[in-house]
């Protein structure tokens, strides 16, 4: 039969069917990549803020498409107006979908009214890896800072987002919290929208 | 004890932990991306992403190893068939075949349809040189190069730019015998 098994050739690739989402791949071969992204950056930087920017500015591309994906295929093109919305959009949707799991905890900052904090015990990203004591505070987990701040900024809430390990107590390994400062804008915004 | 058989691609896949394939896809984008920023040049695009396969695959054929179980490959023909059955498979959750086997049997392609790092993706006029999956071609070298087989990998045909399939060439050059790394007498 004339074809049968071949695939439809899309001249754009903006006329191709959108996948469903639910094709994986092993987390080793997703480990091997990150790795290599790390050390890559690792050898065009000097210091560990260069090195986190970097990866926060990969990060950030990757939080732009995930948004415009997700609002297609899961949100039927609805954007999020509020705070709240988006936030929780991020800590359920998002990481639902790139992680395969909800965020562990959302809360409020106590201290500043534009701080909100994303909690996660181990970030996948973080899940292989171990950071040498003379590189202090660094993490791994920019890169996911960098996908929330993609998120946020495509969506229209713009903000500085940065990822903290946390210690806890009878835990060995920190939790990872990725810290959410809104700009001012957004909360002046949202103070009108009532 | 008897011995361990090998287990199919697909039932190690289902073993394994996954991870959404659109993580790993938009991960590679921003990779190729953030080498396109600094590096400008194509060519040399090229060159970097097969060396970071390289790294990959020489880390990644212990795994593969540890996990698959598979026994000692007789021939390069197994060798290819393994790679496309198993471990492509097994790391990237999509089955290759094995085709154009030339005479001496040193030679062959590994036909990739589907490929989860080109979801999404067009090459711009500006980079029509680029091997968006170049990654691969140097962990395949790679992981092959830690078993002693000292292997050329190119592509033949790529689906970014027109074909209708992913093709890898896959050229044994020599076969390494393993040396100790160490004298007896010393």
């Amino acid at each position: 039969m004339i074809g049968v098994g071949k695939m439809k050739q899309y001249s754009n690739v903006l006329d191709k069917p959108l996948t469903k989402g639910k094709q994986e791949v092993s987390l080793s071969a997703f480990a091997f990549l990150f790795s290599e992204l790390v050390q890559y950056n690792q050898t065009q930087v000097d210091n560990i803020g260069e090195l986190e920017r970097r990866l926060e500015d990969a990060g950030y591309a990757v939080g732009a498409r995930v948004l415009e994906l997700l609002c297609h295929r899961e949100k039927g093109n609805r954007r999020e107006t509020r705070l709240l919305g988006i936030l929780s959009f991020v800590h359920s949707t998002v990481w639902k979908v790139l992680f395969g799991k909800v965020a562990d905890s959302l809360e409020k900052g106590t201290e500043h009214e534009d701080e909100y904090m994303i909690s996660e015990k181990e970030l996948l990203v973080n899940k292989f890896i171990s950071i040498p004591k003379d590189m202090g505070t660094f993490n791994c987990g920019a890169f996911v800072a960098g996908i929330v701040r993609g998120v946020l900024d495509s969506a229209g809430f713009p903000a500085v987002v940065t990822a903290h390990f946390v210690p806890m107590e009878g835990q060995q390994r920190p939790r990872t919290t990725i810290l959410i400062k809104f700009a001012e804008e957004v909360l002046r915004r949202e103070a009108r929208l009532g | 004890m008897a011995p361990v058989a090998p287990r199919s691609g697909d039932a190690i896949f289902a073993n394994i932990e996954r991870v959404n394939a659109e993580l790993f896809t938009l991960t590679y984008g921003a990779i190729v991306r953030q080498l396109l920023t600094d590096l400008e040049e194509v060519e040399e695009v090229n060159k970097q992403l097969d060396q970071m396969g390289y790294n990959i695959g020489i880390r990644l054929v212990d795994e593969f190893l540890a996990k698959s179980n598979v026994s000692r490959c007789v021939d390069f023909r197994e060798t290819t068939d393994v790679i496309a059955k198993v471990g492509f498979k097994m790391f990237l959750g999509v089955t290759a075949s094995v085709t154009n086997w030339d005479a001496e049997g040193t030679c062959c392609s590994i036909v990739l349809e589907d490929n989860p790092l080109v979801d999404f993706v067009e090459l711009p006029d500006t980079c029509q040189g680029l091997y968006y999956c170049n990654i691969l071609s140097g962990v395949i070298r790679g992981a092959l190069d830690m078993v002693s087989m000292k292997t050329e990998v190119t592509w033949l045909r790529d689906v970014l730019r027109g074909d209708d399939v992913f093709e890898l060439q896959v050229k044994l050059l020599k076969q390494v015998p393993e040396e100790y790394p160490y004298k007896d007498d010393e």
